[in-house]
C-alpha cells in the first residue's frame, strides 16, 4: 500500500460565469515512481474530467507544465511524489495570465519577449547556404547552447521579486536571451545596441539580485552569472555614455 | 464568429510547419501558424540526437555524399521509400544545415587533432583534420555508412526549434498558440481553411486561406506506451481523413524505438549508441553483435527493436514491476562526454529513473516512437485528393522513409521537406485565386457545433471518453506492436470496430466549458480509433515482413506482391477503411536488394518490372 496523498488544487475557470476561485481537495493512492504528470492525469481521468492543466513532452524538455508545487515553481512532469509530503498543494504560476485552474498563458508573454529582445541573429551578411558555412570554435558553440537551453517554462519569472513588483520587468528569461546573442559571434549588435534594449530598470538594472530565478530554473541555467555579466557590461556601457571620451 | 484570413494557414508550428511558413513569408505572403502549444514546446523540440546531412566534415564522414546517404535511406526504408523524394531530400539536406547555421543554430563543430571514440564498448582513436576545423561536425547513428548526423549536444531539436522560431519572429509571422484545428473547410475537392477551437476560451473560430498546410507531427499517442508528447495524438490526420477523400499512406508502418526507458517510456537518444553505448541483457552481456555481426547496436531501429524482442523472448530480459526490459550501458563514455554531449539523457536518468548514468545501467525496451505512416502527398507536398492542401514532416507520408526511417532522417526531413514544400507552396500561391465560399464554412462550423452540443448534452449516450480511449491504446500495444500475426490483427480489428461504435456514444462527464480537455479528447476519439483501424487492417492485409512491419506468419519480404504502398481512406459511415495500393516508388534508382543487416529472406520482384523503372530512373538522371 502506498501513501494516501492529499492534493489541494487551485480551481477557477474564467470562461464559466458560475466559477469562483477556490482550493479543492482530491485523494489518490501513491504508486511507485509516481510523478505529478501521472497523478494529475489520473485525477482528470478518474475523478474530475473538468480539471484544467497542461502537459506536453512530459520529459522535462518542453516547459509546458510549470506550476507552483508546495509554494515553489517547478515542472510538474519531473516532480516525483515521493519527494513531497503527503499533502501536495498546487497553484498556477503567478505573473502569467490564468487560462484555467493550473494552466497559464506563457505563449503570449514569451512571443512579446522575442520582439522586445529582438530574439534573432542581427547580421548584415547574406548567407549563401550552397557555400561552406562560417567557421566557429566548438567551445563557442557549446557556450551558446548552454544559454539556448532555456525552455521558456516561466519558473524564473514566477519566482522573481522584481517581476512581482513591476509587471514590465523583462525577467531572467529575457536577459538570458540577450546573453545568448552577446556570446554569439554571428550577431553583430554592439554593447550600445544591447544597452538600448536592456539598459533600464525594466531590464538589467531592475534586477534586485535575489536570484530565486537560478534556484528554481529546472534546466539549471547559470542565470546568476549571466545577470552579473550583463550588469557589468551594461554598467560599463552606461559610464561610457556619460563620459564619452572613455569610450574612445 | 471570429474569422481570420491569410494566404497560407499552417496547422502545427513545429519545425516542418515553421519552415514552410518562413519560405512563404519571405516571399511576401501573409502566413498564420496555429499550434496547440506555444511553438517552442512542439514535439520537434524533444528530438535529441541530430539531423542527417552528407556534409562529410568529420574524418569519420570522409567519402560521404548524397549518394551514400541516398543508399542508406533507401536500404533503411526496406525499399518502401519513394526514391524521388529520398533523392530530393539527400541533395538538399547539406544546404539546409548551412542555412540553419546562418540563422543561428549552434551546431557542434569539428575540433582538429587526436581524440578517441567508442564503438561496441571498445575505444578507438581518430584524428580530425586541421583544414576542417570549425565546420559542422557529425556523430554516428544507426543504419548509416558514415558519421553523418549533425547535432547540438543532445538538444538538436530544441536548438533548431529556437532558431526557426526566432526567424519566424523576425519575419513578423503570426503564431497563434492554444488553437486546435478540428475540421478542414472544403467543398470536396478544394481546401480553403479550417474550423479551429480556441483552447483559451473554448470558442470556435474560422480561418480561411488560399493554401493550408498540415504539420501536426505523428500520432504515437494512440499507443499506450509511446515516447511521443501528449499532443502527438493524430489531430491533423483526423481532420484530413474526415474529408473522406484523403488517404493515409502506409498506416501499418509504425516505428518502435529501441531505447524508451522503463517505466515512463521517455526516449533516450540513439546518439547513446551512436556515441558508443551498448545494449546488455539480464547477464549484463552484449548480444546485438550475435544477431547482427556487421552493425551490432547500430543496425537500423526496426532491426534492433526486433532483435531485442527476440532476445527477451529467449528468456534474456530483465524482469521488473513494469514488465521485461534490457539495459543500455553508457557508463564507459565518461563524465565529460555525458555532461556535454548527452546532458539531456543525463537529466532524464536523474529525474525519471533516479539513477546516475555514469555508474548505473539504463532500463530500456522498444517503445512506439514514430509514424512513417501519414497524410499521403506527392513529391511537392500536395495532399492526394484535395487542392490547396499540403503536408510536411512526420504528419505527412511524403514518403522518404518507407517502412523504417533512419535515426536523424526525420528531424532533418522536417526542415528539408519544409523548405522544399514551402517553395512549392509559394509556386502554388503565385497567381492562384480562390473564393472563400460562405456555405462550406457555415456547414463546417455547424457540423462541429452539433458534435460539441451532443457531447456536452450526452445526447448520443454516456460512454466515457477515457475508458474507450484506453481500449484503443491497449489493443494497439497487444496486436500492432513489433511482431504481428493474422490471429492477433483480426482480433484487433474486431476490438476496434466495437470501440468505434462505443466512441459514437460518448458523452462528457464534465460541463465542457472553456478550455476543457475532456471535450478536446472526445472530439478526436472516433478519428483516433479510425487511425488504429487503418493500422490494424493494413497490417492484416500486408502478408509479408518489411522494415518495422514484422509478420510472424509471413517472415519474408515479398517484393513480388508487396513492393507497394497502402493507401487507407474512410468513406462516410463506414466501419472499416478502404484500402488501395500504389507502387512503392515511381523509379528504382537503387533496385530492390539486400539491406546488409536484419537477415530474413526476400521473394524477388518481377525483374522486368524493376528493370523498366530502373531504366526510367537512369534516363531521368542522364
Amino acid at each position: 500500500m502506498g501513501r494516501k496523498l492529499q492534493f489541494e488544487i487551485f480551481r477557477f475557470n474564467p470562461q464559466d460565469s458560475l466559477s469562483v476561485p477556490r482550493m479543492q481537495s482530491y485523494y489518490l493512492e501513491e504508486t511507485d515512481k509516481m510523478t505529478l504528470f501521472i497523478a494529475l492525469n489520473r485525477l482528470r481521468e478518474e475523478q474530475d474530467p473538468g480539471l484544467i492543466f497542461d502537459f506536453c513532452c512530459r520529459a522535462g524538455i518542453c516547459g509546458a507544465c510549470a506550476m507552483v508545487i508546495n509554494g515553489k515553481p517547478g515542472l510538474a512532469c519531473q516532480t516525483q511524489t515521493k519527494d513531497l509530503p503527503e499533502k501536495i498543494v498546487l497553484h498556477p504560476l503567478p505573473i502569467f495570465k490564468l487560462v484555467g485552474d493550473l494552466s497559464v498563458d506563457t505563449g503570449v508573454w514569451f512571443r512579446e519577449m522575442y520582439q522586445k529582445t529582438e530574439s534573432w541573429i542581427h547580421t548584415s551578411k547574406e548567407v549563401d547556404p550552397t557555400k561552406e558555412e562560417e567557421r566557429m570554435e566548438d567551445a563557442v558553440a557549446e557556450q551558446i547552447y548552454e544559454l539556448e537551453r532555456c525552455i521558456e517554462c516561466g519558473c524564473c519569472i514566477a519566482a522573481c521579486g522584481t517581476a512581482r513588483l513591476r509587471p514590465d520587468f523583462m525577467g531572467a528569461a529575457a536577459l538570458n536571451r540577450i546573453a545568448r546573442f552577446v556570446v554569439d559571434p554571428r550577431d553583430e549588435r554592439t554593447d550600445e545596441e544591447y544597452f538600448e534594449v536592456i539598459g533600464t530598470d525594466q531590464g538589467i538594472f531592475g534586477c534586485m539580485g535575489l536570484l530565486a530565478c537560478e534556484d528554481v530554473c529546472p534546466k539549471q541555467l547559470p542565470l546568476q552569472n549571466q545577470l552579473g555579466f550583463l550588469r557589468r557590461k551594461m554598467g560599463i556601457t552606461a559610464i561610457k555614455r556619460l563620459v564619452p571620451f572613455l569610450g574612445r | 464568429m471570429q474569422t481570420y484570413i491569410s494566404d497560407l494557414l499552417v496547422i502545427g508550428a513545429g519545425l516542418a510547419g515553421e519552415r514552410m511558413a518562413i519560405e512563404a513569408a519571405s516571399k511576401g505572403f501573409d502566413v498564420i501558424c496555429l499550434s496547440i502549444v506555444p511553438a517552442r514546446r512542439s514535439h520537434s523540440s524533444a528530438a535529441q540526437g541530430g539531423m542527417q546531412a552528407a556534409l562529410g566534415n568529420s574524418v569519420m564522414g570522409e567519402g560521404d555524399s548524397p549518394d551514400v546517404h541516398f543508399a542508406d535511406t533507401v536500404k533503411g526504408s526496406d525499399w518502401g521509400a519513394d526514391q524521388e523524394c529520398a533523392r530530393l531530400f539527400v541533395e538538399r539536406a547539406p544546404i539546409e544545415m548551412r542555412q540553419l547555421c546562418g540563422w543561428g543554430v549552434p551546431w557542434n563543430r569539428v575540433q582538429a587533432g587526436k581524440d578517441y571514440y567508442f564503438k561496441g564498448g571498445e575505444r578507438f582513436e581518430k584524428e580530425e583534420k586541421k583544414e576542417k576545423e570549425g565546420l559542422i561536425t557529425a556523430r554516428a547513428f544507426g543504419g548509416t555508412a558514415k558519421w553523418r548526423t549533425c547535432y547540438t549536444s543532445d538538444g538538436t531539436g530544441h536548438a533548431v526549434m529556437c532558431t526557426l522560431d526566432n526567424r519566424v519572429a523576425q519575419l513578423g509571422i503570426r503564431v497563434l498558440d492554444k488553437k486546435e484545428a478540428i475540421a478542414l473547410i472544403h467543398d470536396g475537392s478544394t481546401c480553403t481553411g479550417a474550423v479551429v477551437r480556441c483552447l483559451r476560451t473554448g470558442e470556435l473560430e474560422v480561418f480561411r486561406a488560399k493554401a493550408t498546410a498540415i504539420a501536426t507531427g505523428g500520432f504515437g499517442r494512440i499507443y499506450k506506451a509511446t515516447t511521443n508528447a501528449v499532443i502527438c495524438d493524430g489531430g491533423g490526420h483526423i481532420i484530413a481523413m474526415d474529408t473522406g477523400v484523403i488517404p493515409i499512406g502506409n498506416p501499418e508502418a509504425i516505428q518502435f524505438h529501441p531505447t524508451g526507458i522503463v517505466p515512463t517510456d521517455i526516449l533516450v537518444t540513439e546518439g547513446c549508441r551512436g556515441d558508443g553505448g551498448t545494449l546488455l541483457d539480464v547477464n549484463e552481456e552484449r548480444f546485438m553483435h550475435i544477431y547482427e555481426p556487421e552493425k551490432a547496436e547500430l543496425a537500423s531501429r526496426d532491426v534492433v527493436s526486433r532483435r531485442m524482442t527476440e532476445h527477451m523472448r529467449a528468456g534474456k530480459g530483465v524482469k521488473s514491476a513494469y514488465g521485461e526490459h534490457l539495459w543500455l550501458d553508457i557508463r564507459h563514455l565518461g563524465d565529460k562526454h555525458l555532461s556535454t554531449k548527452l546532458r539531456e539523457v543525463d537529466d532524464i536518468c536523474k529525474h525519471f529513473l533516479a539513477i546516475d548514468c555514469r555508474h548505473q545501467l539504463i532500463p530500456v525496451r522498444p517503445t512506439q516512437h514514430y509514424t512513417m505512416a501519414g497524410i499521403r502527398t506527392d513529391r511537392d507536398g500536395a495532399v492526394y485528393g484535395m487542392k490547396g492542401l499540403f503536408s510536411a514532416g512526420e504528419a505527412a507520408c511524403w514518403d522518404m522513409h518507407g517502412f523504417n526511417r533512419l535515426g536523424g532522417n526525420s528531424l532533418a526531413e522536417t526542415v528539408v521537406a519544409g523548405g522544399i514544400i514551402g517553395e512549392k507552396i509559394v509556386e502554388f500561391l503565385q497567381g492562384y485565386e480562390v473564393g472563400f465560399g460562405t456555405k462550406e464554412a457555415r456547414e463546417a462550423v455547424a457540423k462541429q457545433e452539433a458534435r460539441i452540443k451532443a457531447l456536452v448534452n450526452r445526447s448520443n449516450g454516456g460512454e466515457k471518453v477515457y475508458a474507450v480511449r484506453e481500449i484503443l491504446q491497449q489493443a494497439m500495444m497487444d496486436y500492432c506492436f513489433v511482431f504481428r500475426n493474422e490471429e492477433g490483427l483480426s482480433k484487433c480489428v474486431g476490438i476496434l470496430q466495437e470501440a468505434l461504435a462505443r466512441a459514437q456514444k460518448v458523452g462528457l462527464s464534465s460541463d465542457g466549458r472553456g478550455p476543457n480537455h475532456e471535450l478536446a479528447a472526445a472530439l478526436k476519439l472516433e478519428g483516433q480509433i479510425k487511425l488504429g483501424l487503418c493500422i490494424a487492417k493494413a497490417a492484416l492485409e500486408r502478408r509479408e515482413s518489411r522494415g518495422s512491419h514484422n509478420r510472424e506468419d509471413y517472415p519474408e519480404r515479398n517484393d513480388r506482391d508487396w513492393l507497394n504502398r497502402t493507401l487507407a481512406s474512410w468513406k462516410e459511415g463506414a466501419d472499416l477503411p478502404t484500402l488501395t495500393y500504389e507502387d512503392a516508388s515511381p523509379v528504382y534508382e537503387l533496385p530492390p536488394g539486400d539491406r546488409g543487416y536484419g537477415g530474413g529472406t526476400i521473394i524477388p520482384a518481377d525483374p522486368a518490372k524493376v528493370e523498366a523503372k530502373s531504366s526510367k530512373s537512369k534516363k531521368k538522371n542522364a
